[in-house]
């Protein structure tokens, strides 16, 4: 099941690594970033409803 | 109706909305299918041996690097022309998408590099351009946050986006404009010659569509969430003067 990546393995699984890991730090930025500032504005929202 | 009526805040918002999970599946799907194939499903290459899999990651990553500046060239001659905040807001919005894109294709680029040309970094013409467009990227992004009127800031970042169009024509042309660079040819082209065999072409396309719809998917979240944010903005200013 597990290719044989042989003298190449270092760069082949660091090149996924770092790539896979890029990927998932840009998404998780992403979905916080949108939480948070949805959430902010949720509250503001309500305020300005209720003042 | 309109096209330019999809632009609204409030309508793009509500057309948006149900389409986000949607794309993010299908980016989710569209990788795993691309990379699982390509890793584990495909030969090695008679010359690069191992590392021709490096290409499912280098190749989709390099085309988005180019693409997104692209979107925000259309993007910010839209808001130019016409206004239309929520296309200034889309440009912003893919900017540090298209610098993570870029950085994937110079790290993975220069991690195959190593073995295939015997050096991490060389100064061929499509490497420079690279390097060069990820800076504009940088300087695109530090602009958005260093202005504070937003009009201002979407009208210099909008002349910045359109001379760094140059760049990221030269990062896809470089290769046919100078002979001379390390960097090979196009692996995906309309040229069926100039492809890859047929063994790494289909994953590769799986890659890469899974590529194009995750970036689709993150714009469209940072779009909304831009959008959000100004009128979080504007709901701050209002009451502070009231």
């Amino acid at each position: 099941m597990m290719p044989e990546l042989g003298k190449y393995a270092p760069e082949v699984l660091s090149a996924y690594a770092l790539t896979l890991g890029l990927i998932a730090a840009l998404v998780v930025l992403t979905w916080v970033r949108a939480r948070r500032v949805k959430r902010a504005l949720d509250a503001a929202e309500a305020r300005r409803a209720h003042g | 109706m309109s096209i330019w009526e999809y632009a609204n805040p409030r309508r793009f918002m509500g057309w948006t909305a149900p389409l986000v999970p949607v794309l993010s599946v299908l980016a989710g799907a569209a990788l795993a299918v691309g990379l699982i194939w390509g890793y584990f499903f495909t030969p090695d290459d008679y010359r690069m041996g191992a590392t021709v899999k490096i290409i499912y990651i280098h190749v989709p990553s390099a085309m988005m690097a180019i693409n997104a500046w692209v979107m925000m060239l259309v993007a910010s001659l839209i808001w130019i022309v016409r206004r239309h905040h929520v296309s200034a807001l889309a440009a912003r919005a893919a900017a540090p998408v298209g610098m993570a894109m870029t950085v994937i294709a110079l790290l993975t680029g220069a991690i195959w590099g190593q073995p295939m040309w015997g050096t991490w970094w060389a100064w061929d013409p499509r490497l420079t351009s690279f390097l060069i467009l990820f800076l504009f990227y940088l300087g695109y992004i530090a602009m958005w946050a260093a202005i504070e009127n937003p009009d201002t800031a979407a009208d210099l970042t909008s002349v910045l986006c359109l001379v760094g169009s140059v760049f990221a024509i030269l990062s896809r042309y470089a290769v046919n404009f100078w002979n001379q660079g390390l960097h090979q040819g196009a692996s995906l082209s309309l040229d069926a010659e100039e492809n890859v065999a047929d063994v790494f072409w289909v994953p590769l396309v799986v890659s890469l569509v899974g590529f194009v719809l995750l970036f689709l998917a993150l714009v469209l979240v940072r779009t909304r969430t831009e959008i959000r944010a100004r009128r979080l903005h504007a709901i701050g200013l209002h009451e502070r003067m009231g």
